[in-house]
């Protein structure tokens, strides 16, 4: 067949490379440009350099924020990952409790950040909330407001209400795909309920753990609407995490240099761990 | 090894059967004989696999007992009952090695680790994955994968029985006949009870001294696979084993004598078929002759597959099947003759015996 040479094929990614361009080119050279200049309004620019990036990395306040995000991530993906994994091992695997933990699985998924951090904000609040109300009456101080142990209970809490739901999912669907004769030949060796585990549906959740994994910590590195509600970052800075300085940063101090620069070493940090994350985890997954 | 004895066994996967047609596994009443080779032959969904999970233990029954030596073993779970099986298709533990694989049975069952390296290096010789022992399983073709599910199977030297489930379906002919002669001679060595679940005629009777047919949940006939092929008990035993499977035409029956058709052929014994029962003559494509003598046929097709020709036909009006000789001669007007011994009589699909 005779083939047509001509670029008439690049009109056809034109709308994409637009769509692109807008969503994500744009603003983030917006952000560069942002990093490497000061400005005092009027449009009018002076080069920077790198000091921006020098102070940010200088500062107490980034290092205190990181090292916050840190903490959070590897507390949910500690408790998420292994709760998630327990939850769909013994999720029903037929008949009409299928659809119906597949629901209730999926409900707290289906509501937007900033109500569930509205719902736990009400439902911890000591005055009128369900949960702090019944706290007190125990006997039990419980104050997220006050205390920073506290506030880091409710939004780790929350965040694995939120969110275990998602590991659960990803694990069940990895599980149903196990074809019966898996766990029949088990039987017939003898195996026992750890080896099936460890033998079977470990192997066979590898990979959708892997999602699990590089989504909860990503989605729970970025956080930022829960706990702004719930907390606002507080008491003091104890639940201020990057995204929550950035956002005081920028919006509250109006210091878009500084804010600009400590976005992109947010973004490079995210896109590193997720890059050494997924790099460990396959190549083990190709060795073992 | 043991003697294994169903006993009234049925099976039913709803809840609650309410008629004969709920039951997967229709009223089975059988002695599997110690050491003996049984392949279980029958259609897709006929109840084969069933049968072979009840015995396993993978799936009580809903009515019945089994007995292995004697000793009721119905309600005791599959790791009790010291049954290897293999399935249909692969399962492999694919984070093991092949070595690892082949040992975790034994392991499972604490037995000692040099007895576990000479099992499993036995078995490695034997399936030919020398070279694999200590690699993992999850890179191997899908015929290696089968061969180490083999392998677990046949590497316990103590079961009671190995079941097998069309375990070379996924295995390329030329190694199908291998492996086949492989575990042909470990039954000959061990003298384990072996039964070998297949819709393959051609497998099951090369590998079995028995054959059980099944057929819509029920046991039609067990035999030899000379008595399947020369007495069918049913008319679905006549189909289904010989290729091509029996003809089996309408018939009446006066006296010892059939009509088909028009035509009226002599029997060698008086059949007794009670009255109103659905008649039928059955003869294998291999027993009629043709020939210028005899009864007139239509021929529609010659079929040449090479060592013989299947002739297909018209006869009183129903299409027949003939074999012939690969040199045989079709004359213009042909006509055919049935072999008296070979023709069976059914009346309700069940074969009417010369005895009765």
């Amino acid at each position: 067949m005779e083939k047509t040479w001509n670029n008439k094929a690049w009109f056809m990614v034109l709308p994409v490379l637009v769509l692109v361009a807008f969503s994500a080119v744009i603003p983030l050279m917006t952000v560069v440009n942002y990093s490497v200049q000061d400005t005092f309004g009027n449009n009018e620019f002076f080069w920077a350099g790198t000091d921006w990036f020098q102070d940010v990395l200088e500062s107490n306040r980034f290092w205190d924020a990181l090292i916050r995000n840190l903490i959070f991530s590897a507390i949910i993906l500690a408790i998420e990952i292994p709760l998630g994994i327990v939850i769909a091992l013994n999720m029903p695997k037929k008949g009409i409790g299928v659809p119906i933990c597949l629901v209730l699985m999926a409900l707290p998924l289906l509501i937007p950040w900033n109500v569930v951090g509205t719902i736990w904000q009400v439902f911890g609040r000591v005055d009128i909330g369900l949960l702090g109300r019944t706290l007190a009456s125990l006997g039990i101080h419980y104050n997220y407001v006050q205390n920073p142990l506290d506030a880091w209970v409710t939004l780790i809490v929350m965040d694995v209400w939120h969110w275990t739901s998602l590991v659960v999912l990803l694990c069940y669907a990895g599980l149903v795909s196990i074809p019966d004769a898996y766990y029949q030949a088990a039987k017939i060796d003898g195996a026992s309920r750890w080896s099936v585990f460890r033998y079977i549906q470990l192997p066979k959740m590898k990979r959708v753990l892997l999602i699990a994994f590089l989504l909860r910590f990503m989605d729970s590195f970025m956080i930022y609407t829960e706990p702004f509600v719930v907390t606002g970052g507080g008491p003091g800075n104890s639940t201020t995490f990057l995204s929550i300085d950035l956002v005081k940063m920028a919006i509250g101090q109006f210091d878009l240099g500084p804010a600009a620069a400590l976005s992109i070493i947010y973004f490079l940090i995210i896109l590193l761990l997720s890059w050494i994350f997924y790099t460990v985890m396959t190549t083990s997954d190709a060795q073992g | 090894m043991a003697r294994i004895n169903l006993d009234h066994i049925r099976h039913a996967y709803g809840a609650k059967p309410k008629s004969e047609t709920d039951y997967a596994l229709k009223e089975v009443n059988h002695e599997w004989n110690d050491g003996g080779a049984y392949a279980l032959l029958g259609p897709s969904g006929c109840g084969k696999t069933t049968l072979l999970n009840i015995i396993s233990g993978l799936i009580n029954p809903s009515e019945g007992r089994i007995l292995f030596d004697g000793t009721d073993v119905t309600h005791l779970s599959t790791q009790h009952r010291n049954i290897a099986q293999v399935f249909q298709f692969p399962v492999i533990y694919d984070t093991m090695t092949v070595y690892d694989n082949l040992a975790f049975p034994l392991r499972n069952r604490h037995v000692p680790e040099a007895e576990v390296d000479r099992r499993v290096k036995e078995i490695i010789e034997m399936t030919g994955l020398g070279g694999w022992a200590k690699k993992t399983a999850r890179r191997l073709t899908a015929d290696q994968k089968q061969k180490i599910s083999l392998g677990r199977g046949l590497v316990r030297s103590d079961v009671s029985a190995i079941l097998f489930d069309e375990p070379l379906t996924v295995i390329d002919p030329e190694m199908k006949w291998v492996l086949r002669s492989q575990i042909k001679r470990l039954h000959k060595q061990f003298g384990f009870t072996m039964v070998y679940v297949t819709h393959d005629q051609t497998e099951a009777l090369t590998f079995a001294d028995k054959v059980v047919v099944m057929y819509d949940g029920q046991i039609v006939q067990i035999g030899t696979p000379a008595e399947l092929f020369e007495r069918p008990r049913h008319t679905f035993v006549g189909y289904f084993i010989g290729s091509p499977g029996m003809n089996v035409l309408p018939a009446d029956i006066a006296g010892d004598r059939a009509a088909v058709g028009g035509e009226s052929i002599a029997l060698n014994f008086q059949p007794k078929v009670a009255a109103g029962a659905r008649i039928e003559l059955g003869i294998r494509p291999e027993f009629i002759s043709i020939g210028r003598e005899g009864m007139p046929v239509a021929i529609t097709k010659v079929e040449d597959i090479g060592r013989h020709k299947i002739v297909r036909a018209r006869f009183a009006d129903r299409p027949i099947s003939i074999i012939v000789d690969e040199d045989g001669e079709i004359p213009a007007e042909p006509r055919v003759t049935f072999d008296q011994k070979a023709i069976n009589i059914y009346a309700d699909s069940w074969r009417v015996g010369e005895e009765a």
